[in-house]
């Protein structure tokens, strides 16, 4: 756990920028391996870390994370370093200004040690979209880390790092934190300011932590939630003491599970897995029922008509003319649009972009952009009648285990379901957590995903310790 | 519309500046940033949809309109689509109603500044800055009805302080739609929009040139295209800028980084309440309550300020010289104004020392023509009017001994004029009365004098 460390930062026994430094070796050494990082940030983070520990001898207080090395998914700005997304297009790209949680990172005396690598655009489930690579799963380096938080999972599982942030559209932090076998939460729609966040699908974003512990997150959460006047879709609702009450356990507690998420597609051992999981919680005290969200069919479709929609939009200012990619030669503004667009962007990210480009056609808006915003209505209802009953809902994270690189590369509607029991929580607004639950005979980790209603995260934290605790 | 700040970042909403001095990473479309509505720029668009006659939406959305284009940061533009924030409003040009469908705010573009040598650049100073677009009904019959409703559109908006509506600087801006109807039935033919007009003029002549222009297509029986043309000042005509083929499909959807715009009851009813009488309403007042002519009440309901000035003056001129006032504001003010090339609002003359010249005037202290060199010395040093006629000593003769003094001696002086008097010539005493205010050097009362005359040479009958 982050907290030792910490202490004995902010107590002066351990330097700050000894911790950096091994972090930065083992970020370094793992990066041949498996390529969690776009950038480390060498130089900037034992500057930084000197700076905490300066603070420590003066006798300051550096701040709820102090000193501690983490990595920041590559979609997120931190002023004067560069942020690619991954990307081609912004391969070039300087941050002109600080991410909001970034900023609430450091100043709370973190230490960003690297940015990580992650799906272009953070759009893909397996990190294999990168322009930079794909990232290795370190538990296993012939298999994928999840994604699209890929780097971030990578570099926690692999104790590079002492956290992340990752970002969640459709499941981004929960699924690659599943497959790496590391602690991943996707906070309530409009938990963490989105400013400063490369915007992929507006409504469904979220930035979220990745730590080895459940007590990791909920004190990184601490630190990176709260109301930001920067973005108008935050939720000013006042940060709770996540921390506090994580090990209350989960005595007296309902929870349900969604028959749809037990079904076809899901493997033997992961389903058999969520089941023991859920006898344990019920000797903890925990009673046990299942429920029905009977929309829960419709989710990934939907999600591949909204999450593209909005990304049609928010990905056109690539266009290399203020930044970005800019290649020469062009005729005219046209073919300058053409030639930024088609070699700045991957194949996936194109084939969102046709996408939602097409859902929002004149004369289909109907069809697919309003059903499925209906559609996603209906979803969160589901949600709302299932919480009227139960305090929290377990679920498998992901229908497998990490499978190997290139083996869904041709089989996109498998990639793309692997994000079924994941997306549902982005369309809701609703948080969830994705928590280790044992390995299965592979030895590839599995992950449980509990779901709360809006900002339950506190529930939801005293549910994964609980669970964390069975397979420690 | 006028505002401190762009409608959804901090920065400066300012005409005029170096290129690219105000932006930010928001109005420049980098990744990460989110817009922020900006409220002055909401109670703008409020007082606009109010002086438009509009009922305002309590809840309204902004959507995203999609096309790429270098001065469009982000290659969308933050409008208003489905629930725009005005509605059904309606103007009245001379009784006849252009009904006024919508009202929405939307964020404007940056600007292309083409150079020689084919380089383009771009200035993101007007990126983000907030506008209202206002979209009537096909209720304008006529290019000359569109220019008058664009006055009065002009007229309603500065008086409610949301845009100078200048249309040099881009602060009003017109697309005119038209279509031909045949003259038996209101069925509207097939419509071309006209953009790039620079003036009222320019949207009138544009209009006249594009209506002969259709005429002589369907009088060819040819078929009009429904297009987008550009107007061409220069050379006087439109030309196709795209065809319907060519036409943008704005995929407009709910922009999900801003929640509906909800406006409280209260603050439209404040804003309500702060609204200032319009022109007909206070051309209406000025005609009925001060007898003034509806030419006179229309010239100074022109402008605002203008209006403001007068009622200011009003209070110390007498609500019984709003004639005399009236005239001393449209003709030798507003004259002075114009002949100088300087703003209203710039103008020396406090409106107090204009009243107390005017009341100076009728209560006889000094003579129209004294008050002449009274005004031009309050524009030259600004200086209130008693201080100047007691400084070069112009006070007015109005003593009856002493200007029956001066009339009988210009009596004995001009005998051949007495004469022709008694002879019914009557109309020589402007003579007479000429040669006592050249006696005087203008300081007698001109009409006591007139007086004088005439009752001293009716004594001689």
């Amino acid at each position: 756990m982050i907290k030792e460390t910490i202490e004995k930062i902010k107590q002066g026994r351990l330097k700050s920028a000894r911790v950096v430094e091994e972090s930065l070796k083992k970020a370094r050494q793992g990066q041949s391996r498996y390529n969690s990082y776009i950038t480390i940030l060498d130089e900037k983070a034992m500057q930084r870390a000197d700076y905490i520990d300066d603070c420590v001898k003066k006798g300051e207080d550096p701040g709820p994370l102090a000193g501690i090395p983490v990595a920041v998914k590559d979609n997120m700005l931190y002023r004067g370093t560069p942020m690619t997304c991954a990307s081609e297009m912004l391969r070039n790209y300087i941050s002109p200004y600080t991410a909001t949680a970034v900023k609430k990172l450091l100043e709370a005396g973190a230490v960003i040690v690297a940015k990580t690598n992650m799906d272009e655009f953070a759009m893909g489930s397996s990190g294999e979209t990168s322009a930079f690579g794909p990232v290795r799963n370190p538990i296993d380096t012939e298999r994928i880390p999840g994604g699209s938080s890929s780097g971030s999972a990578a570099a926690v599982a692999a104790g590079e790092v002492m956290g992340a942030l990752g970002s969640d559209t459709g499941g981004s932090v929960r699924q690659p934190a599943s497959m790496c076998g590391v602690v991943g939460l996707k906070p309530t729609y409009g938990m963490v300011s989105r400013y400063g966040l490369s915007a992929f699908a507006s409504s469904l974003d979220q930035i979220g932590p990745l730590t080895g512990k459940v007590e990791d997150a909920a004190r990184i959460l601490k630190v990176i939630a709260g109301f930001d006047q920067k973005d108008s879709t935050s939720v000013d609702i006042g940060v709770s003491d996540y921390v506090k009450d994580v090990d209350k356990g989960v005595d007296g507690l309902k929870v349900g599970i969604p028959k749809e998420y037990m079904g076809e597609g899901l493997s033997g051992e992961v389903r058999q897995r969520v089941e023991n999981t859920a006898q344990k919680l019920e000797r903890k005290g925990a009673r046990i029922r299942e429920i029905s969200l009977k929309s829960a069919e419709y989710a990934v479709a939907v999600y591949y008509i909204i999450g593209p929609a909005e990304a049609s939009a928010n990905l056109a200012r690539y266009d290399g003319i203020r930044y970005g990619l800019r290649p020469g030669n062009s005729k005219n503004l046209k073919e300058q649009y053409k030639k930024a667009r088609k070699e700045g962007f991957g194949a996936e990210v194109k084939r969102r972009i046709m996408l939602g480009t097409y859902v929002l056609s004149s004369g289909y808006y109907d069809e697919y952009y309003s059903k499925a915003q209906r559609v996603r209505k209906l979803i969160k209802e589901d949600f709302d009648e299932a919480f009227s009953g139960v305090d929290l809902i377990l679920s498998p994270t992901t229908p497998t285990t990490a499978f190997k690189l290139g083996e869904k590369s041709d089989d996109l509607i498998g990639m793309y379901m692997s994000d079924v029991y994941t997306v549902s929580c982005n369309l809701a607004g609703i948080p969830a957590i994705s928590v280790p639950a044992g390995k299965d005979s592979a030895g590839l980790p599995i992950g449980c995903q509990l779901i709360s209603p809006s900002f339950g995260e506190a529930l939801l934290f005293r549910g994964a310790r609980q669970i964390e605790k069975f397979y420690e | 519309m006028k505002t401190e700040s762009k409608l959804f970042c901090g920065c400066q909403n300012k005409y005029g500046s170096p290129p690219n001095t105000h932006i930010c990473p928001v109005c420049t479309g980098q990744p990460g940033v989110l817009p922020v509505m900006n409220e002055k720029a909401m109670e703008q668009a409020v007082r606009a949809s109010l002086a438009l006659g509009c009922a305002v939406n309590r809840t309204s959305v902004f959507a995203r309109k999609q096309y790429f284009y270098p001065d469009l940061p982000k290659n969308y533009q933050i409008s208003q689509y489905k629930i725009p924030l005005g509605e059904n409003g309606a103007l009245y040009v001379d009784g006849e109603k252009i009904s006024i469908e919508r009202a929405h705010l939307e964020e404007d573009a940056g600007k292309l500044v083409h150079s020689r040598g084919g380089i383009t650049k771009i200035d993101y100073n007007r990126g983000g800055t907030p506008l209202l677009e206002i979209v009537t009904r096909p209720d304008i019959k006529s290019p000359a009805q569109a220019a008058d409703y664009l006055k009065i559109l002009r007229q309603r908006l500065r008086y409610a302080g949301v845009s100078d509506c200048d249309m040099e600087k881009g602060s009003l801006r017109c697309d005119a739609n038209i279509s031909l109807s045949p003259g038996d039935s209101d069925r509207l033919g097939t419509k071309t929009e006209v953009k790039n007009m620079n003036s009222f003029k320019g949207v009138f002549r544009a209009l006249e040139y594009e209506a002969k222009r259709q005429e002589k297509v369907l009088t060819e029986k040819g078929e009009v295209m429904q297009e987008t043309r550009l107007w061409d000042e220069d050379s006087s005509v439109t030309k196709t800028m795209r065809t319907k083929e060519e036409a943008h499909d704005y995929r407009y959807f709910p922009d999900p980084d801003l929640p509906p715009l909800v406006i409280r009851q209260e603050k439209i009813d404040e804003i309500k309440v702060s609204m200032p009488e319009f022109p007909s309403q206070r051309k209406k007042r000025l005609t009925e309550k001060f007898k003034l002519s509806e030419y006179d009440a229309g010239v100074l309901t022109g402008e605002k300020e203008v209006v403001d000035y007068f009622e200011e003056a009003l209070e110390t001129a007498g609500y019984e010289n709003a004639k005399k006032l009236s005239n001393w504001v449209t003709v030798e003010l507003m004259g002075r104004v114009n002949s100088e090339n300087v703003q209203f609002c710039d103008q020396p003359v406090k409106p107090e020392y204009m009243g107390k010249m005017v009341f100076l005037i009728k209560d006889g202290t000094i003579s129209g023509k004294m008050a002449k060199k009274v005004f031009d010395i309050m524009w030259d040093e600004g200086k209130p009017p008693e201080e100047i006629i007691r400084e070069k000593g112009m006070k007015q003769i109005t003593s009856q001994d002493k200007i029956s003094d001066i009339c009988g001696k210009a009596i004995e002086e001009n005998p051949e004029l007495v004469e022709k008097y008694l002879g019914g010539k009557t109309g020589v005493i402007g003579a007479l009365v000429g040669s006592v205010m050249r006696e005087t050097k203008g300081q007698a009362n001109p009409k006591l004098v007139n007086e004088k005359l005439r009752q001293l040479l009716e004594k001689k009958k």
